[in-house]
C-alpha cells in the first residue's frame, strides 16, 4: 500500500493538488477510503486527519467502505424518476438482498448506488452496471443482466 | 474532414456509446476495408466519431454523406453496418427503412442551432476538424486586433446573459472583472451540471469541447486574467477526457500558454474534477472545492469579480454561456441580440425530457412558447397521454400547468409564473404522474445536497419532506398545506445561498397549481395519478386474464397465485407493489387503483 500512496503523494506535489485531489486518486486506486491511508497522508502532510474525513464525507463521490465485486448505479434525475427508476431501485434491493439502509450486500458481490443525474436523460431510465451506460432499462432487462453477473463470477 | 468523398459520421456522446456508437464505428471500419471502397470506386472515405446531435431517444444515429447527400439512419446496430455499405455506398440505394422518420426532421425542423451548430457534425478530438470551420478564427480576432474594453462592449451589447439559470448580464460582469485592479485574476467555467434533468453542458464538453476553450480565451483577454479552470463534475467523465484533449492540443498549437498567436498573451487552462455535490454548481462553494474544501457557500458580501477564487477578482461563467462568446465575436453583437427577446439576446439549449414523443436536446431562440417547444419541436406527448404540467429549473425550479402553455421562455416570464430557468432541464409531465410525488422527489433531492452550512436549508428541507413523505403515504394532516407553505416562505427567505432559497420552489408551484392533488392525498387518502405506494392497490381483471403467467414469473415475492391458462390473482398482503406485474403484462388485465 505505500508504494502506492508515495505516488499519489508525489502526483499531488507535482500538479499542485489538494486533498481532494488526494483522496480522488485514493478512491480510484482502492475503490474506497481506507482509514489507514488517510492517517498516512495526515501524517505525511501535517494535516489533521478530520479535514480530510471532512472531505470525504462531504462528497458523494468518496466512499468509506470497500464497495461490491459489482456495482450497478441507477440514475434517480429527474427524467430517470418520471420513467420510473425508483421502481428499478426498490426491485434491486430485493433482488440482490441489500440490507435496509446500506448499499452493499453482505458477500461483497453487489453494491446499489444512486447517482444524481448522469445527462443522459434522453434515453431515460439509465442504469450504469460497472461502468457501462445502459439506456431505456427496463425491469425485465434489468433482471437478465443481474443474472448474467451473477453467473459470470 | 470536408474533403472525403464518402463521410460515416457516427454518435459518440454518452448516449451515442451507450446505444453502442463504438462498435458501430468499428463495423464501419472494417467492412469499409474488407469492400475495398476507396479503391474500387476512386473516391476518400473516411470515418468520423462526432459528438451528440440531441436526439438520443433516437440512437444510435449515423450519418451516411456521398458526394454531399448526406442520409441519416436511426437505431443504427452493428449488424446492419454490412446492408448499409453494400447498398447505399456500393450500389448507391440508401436503405429506405432504416433512415430517420418524420419525428426527426420535426425535432431538428423549428430550432436555430448556434450552441450546438457544430455538436454532432464535427470530431471533437480532433482539433482540425473545429479550425476548418473557423476554430479560433474569434479568439485570434480578440488576442491580435480587439482591446479588452471593446470586447466588452461587444459582449455587453450582444444582450447575452448568463447561461446558467440567474441569468446575470455577462458583459456587466466582465466589466466588473476588467475594472478591478489585481495582480492575479482569475476565469472559471462552470461545468458542474448537477440539475437532474438538464445534460446541455455535458454535449457541448462532449461534442465540442474547443468553442469552450476559446470562450475561454476570449474572457482571460477581455479581463487581463492569465490563469482559468474547468470545473467539471465528476459523473461525466467523457467531459473530462475531452476537454483534456482539447486542452493538450491547444497547448500544442500554441493557442494556450505564452505569447498566445504571439500577440504577448499569456493564459493557462487546467481541469478541476468535482467530486459529486449539488451544491458545487453555487459560484462560491464551487471555488472553495477548487480551494480543496468542503463545497459550502459563502455569504455574499463582495461578487466574485472582486473577491473570489483565494480571494482574488474572478470571473465565472457557465459552459454554455462561454460557447456562446465565439459566435458572437465572429458575426457580430447585433445578430445575436436579434435572435432573443428584448431583455435576452441568443438562443437557449434546453433538455426536453421525460412523458414527450421526442425526448433530446434542443436549441431554440428565447422568447419561444411552451406550446411551441413542447408540440411542435417535442411531437407532443408520448403515447398520445394528458398533458399535466412541464418542470423547468430542475430542483431550483417549479411546475408549469397546461394553462400556461402559452408563455414565451425567458428568465423574467418563467420566474413569474414561480419557476425558472435554472440551466434549461424542461421534463414534461403527463396524467399518469403525481404532483406531490413529484414535489417529494425534488425535496428527497435537496435535502440530500443540502451542504449543511444554514439552518434553514439543512433543518428546513428536512421537516419539508418530512411532511411531503407523510401526506404521499396517506398519513397526511388536515393542515399540512398550510404548514408546507409557511416552511417554505422561512427557506426562501433566511437561507444563506441560491440553492436553499430556491429549494422550495417545487412546493410552492405544485401547491399552487394542484393543490386538489394535495387534498385528495390527506382527505381521501387518495393519490389520483396512481402513483405513490401505500396509496394503490394491484389486482388482475379476473374476466380479462388469460392466464399466460408472465406477472407470476417476474414477481419477486411470489404474491401472484393461479394455474396456467386460469385467472391468476395476487394476494394483497404479500404484494409489495412494485409494479413489475404491471408492466410486463401484454393483456392490460393488471389494475392499480
Amino acid at each position: 500500500m505505500e508504494e502506492t500512496l508515495e505516488k499519489v503523494l508525489a502526483n499531488y506535489r507535482n500538479n499542485e493538488g489538494n486533498i481532494i485531489t488526494i483522496l480522488q486518486d485514493v478512491e480510484e486506486t482502492f475503490g474506497y477510503i481506507p482509514e489507514e491511508a488517510v492517517n498516512w497522508f495526515s501524517k505525511k502532510l501535517d494535516i489533521p486527519a478530520s479535514r480530510f474525513f471532512g472531505i470525504a464525507t462531504f462528497y458523494a463521490q468518496f466512499h468509506l467502505k470497500p464497495k461490491g465485486k459489482n456495482v450497478v448505479t441507477v440514475c434517480r434525475g429527474t427524467a430517470c424518476h418520471v420513467k420510473g427508476s425508483e421502481k428499478l431501485l426498490n426491485r434491486l434491493h430485493i433482488e440482490l438482498d441489500i440490507p435496509p439502509g446500506e448499499d452493499t450486500s453482505d458477500d461483497l458481490r453487489f453494491t446499489v448506488e444512486k447517482v444524481n443525474c448522469v445527462g443522459a436523460c434522453g434515453i431515460a431510465p439509465v442504469v450504469i452496471l460497472n461502468k457501462d451506460v445502459h439506456g431505456k432499462m427496463t425491469l425485465d432487462k434489468l433482471m437478465k443482466d443481474m443474472k448474467r453477473l451473477r453467473t459470470d463470477e | 474532414m470536408n474533403n472525403s468523398d464518402i463521410q460515416i459520421k457516427v454518435c459518440t456522446g454518452t448516449g451515442g456509446i451507450a446505444a453502442g456508437g463504438e462498435e458501430v464505428l468499428s463495423s464501419f471500419k472494417r467492412i469499409l476495408s474488407i469492400a475495398n471502397i476507396e479503391a474500387s470506386f476512386q473516391k476518400k472515405c473516411s470515418t468520423h466519431k462526432v459528438g451528440c446531435r440531441g436526439f438520443c431517444a433516437k440512437d444510435l444515429l449515423v450519418d451516411v454523406i456521398v458526394d454531399g447527400a448526406k442520409t441519416t439512419y436511426q437505431y443504427v446496430k452493428p449488424d446492419m453496418v454490412e446492408r448499409i455499405v453494400f447498398e447505399h455506398i456500393v450500389h448507391g440505394i440508401p436503405v429506405t427503412e432504416w433512415q430517420v422518420d418524420e419525428d426527426f426532421h420535426t425535432f431538428h425542423g423549428k430550432q436555430t442551432k448556434v450552441v450546438l451548430s457544430k455538436c454532432g457534425e464535427i470530431d471533437p478530438e480532433d482539433i482540425d476538424a473545429y479550425i476548418t470551420l473557423g476554430g479560433y478564427e474569434a479568439a485570434r480576432k480578440a488576442l491580435t486586433l480587439m482591446s479588452p474594453e471593446e470586447i466588452v462592449e461587444v459582449v455587453k451589447s450582444s444582450n447575452l446573459r448568463g447561461r446558467g439559470g440567474a441569468g446575470f448580464p455577462t458583459g456587466l460582469k466582465w466589466d466588473l472583472g476588467l475594472k478591478i485592479k489585481s495582480d492575479i485574476k482569475y476565469v472559471i467555467c462552470n461545468g458542474d451540471e448537477g440539475d437532474p434533468g438538464a445534460f446541455m453542458d455535458r454535449s457541448v464538453m462532449e461534442g465540442d469541447p474547443h468553442s469552450v476553450i476559446e470562450g475561454m480565451i476570449i474572457c482571460a483577454k477581455a479581463t487581463r486574467s492569465h490563469h482559468g479552470y474547468i470545473y467539471v463534475r465528476a459523473e461525466y467523465p467523457l467531459a473530462v477526457k475531452r476537454l483534456q484533449l482539447a486542452i493538450d492540443k491547444c497547448y500544442e498549437k500554441n493557442f494556450l500558454g505564452k505569447n498566445i498567436f504571439g500577440s504577448g498573451f499569456d493564459f493557462d487552462l487546467k481541469i478541476f474534477k468535482g467530486a459529486g455535490a449539488f451544491v458545487c454548481g453555487e459560484a462560491t462553494a464551487l471555488m472553495r472545492s477548487i480551494e480543496g474544501k468542503r463545497g459550502m457557500p459563502t455569504p455574499k458580501l463582495w461578487r466574485s469579480a472582486e473577491k473570489g477564487l483565494w480571494d482574488k477578482p474572478t470571473v465565472l461563467n457557465n459552459v454554455e454561456t462561454f460557447a456562446n462568446i465565439p459566435r458572437i465575436l465572429l458575426k457580430g453583437a447585433d445578430w445575436f441580440r436579434d435572435l432573443g427577446t428584448e431583455r435576452s439576446g441568443g438562443t437557449k439549449v434546453f433538455a426536453l425530457t421525460g412523458k414527450v414523443k421526442n425526448a433530446g436536446l434542443i436549441e431554440v431562440p428565447l422568447g419561444m412558447t411552451l406550446r411551441k417547444i413542447i408540440y411542435d419541436i417535442g411531437g407532443g406527448i408520448e403515447g398520445d397521454g394528458k398533458f399535466k404540467a412541464v418542470q423547468t429549473g430542475g430542483p431550483s425550479g417549479g411546475c408549469i400547468p397546461a394553462e400556461m402553455l402559452d408563455i414565451e421562455v425567458d428568465y423574467e416570464n418563467l420566474a413569474e409564473v414561480g419557476s425558472m430557468m435554472g440551466s434549461g432541464g424542461m421534463v414534461v409531465l403527463d396524467a399518469t404522474d403525481c404532483m406531490v410525488n413529484t414535489a417529494r422527489f425534488f425535496l428527497e433531492f435537496s435535502q440530500a445536497e443540502s451542504c449543511g452550512k444554514c439552518t434553514p436549508c439543512r433543518v428546513g428541507t428536512k421537516r419539508l419532506l418530512e411532511i411531503l413523505e407523510r401526506v404521499t403515504s396517506g398519513k397526511g394532516k388536515e393542515a399540512d398545506i398550510e404548514l408546507l407553505e409557511e416552511l417554505s416562505h422561512f427557506i426562501r427567505t433566511m437561507s444563506l445561498c441560491g440553492l436553499g432559497m430556491a429549494a422550495p420552489n417545487p412546493v410552492f408551484s405544485t401547491i399552487k397549481y394542484f393543490r386538489d392533488e394535495y387534498e385528495a392525498h390527506i382527505r381521501d387518502k387518495r393519490c389520483p395519478a396512481a402513483v405513490c405506494r401505500d396509496l394503490i392497490t394491484y389486482s388482475i381483471l379476473e374476466e380479462a386474464c388469460t392466464g399466460c403467467g408472465a406477472c407470476k414469473r417476474v414477481c419477486p415475492v411470489d404474491a401472484i397465485r393461479g394455474t396456467r391458462k386460469m385467472p391468476h390473482r395476487i394476494d394483497p398482503i404479500v404484494c409489495v407493489k412494485c409494479g413489475t406485474c404491471f408492466d410486463v403484462c401484454k393483456f392490460k388485465t393488471i389494475m392499480k387503483s
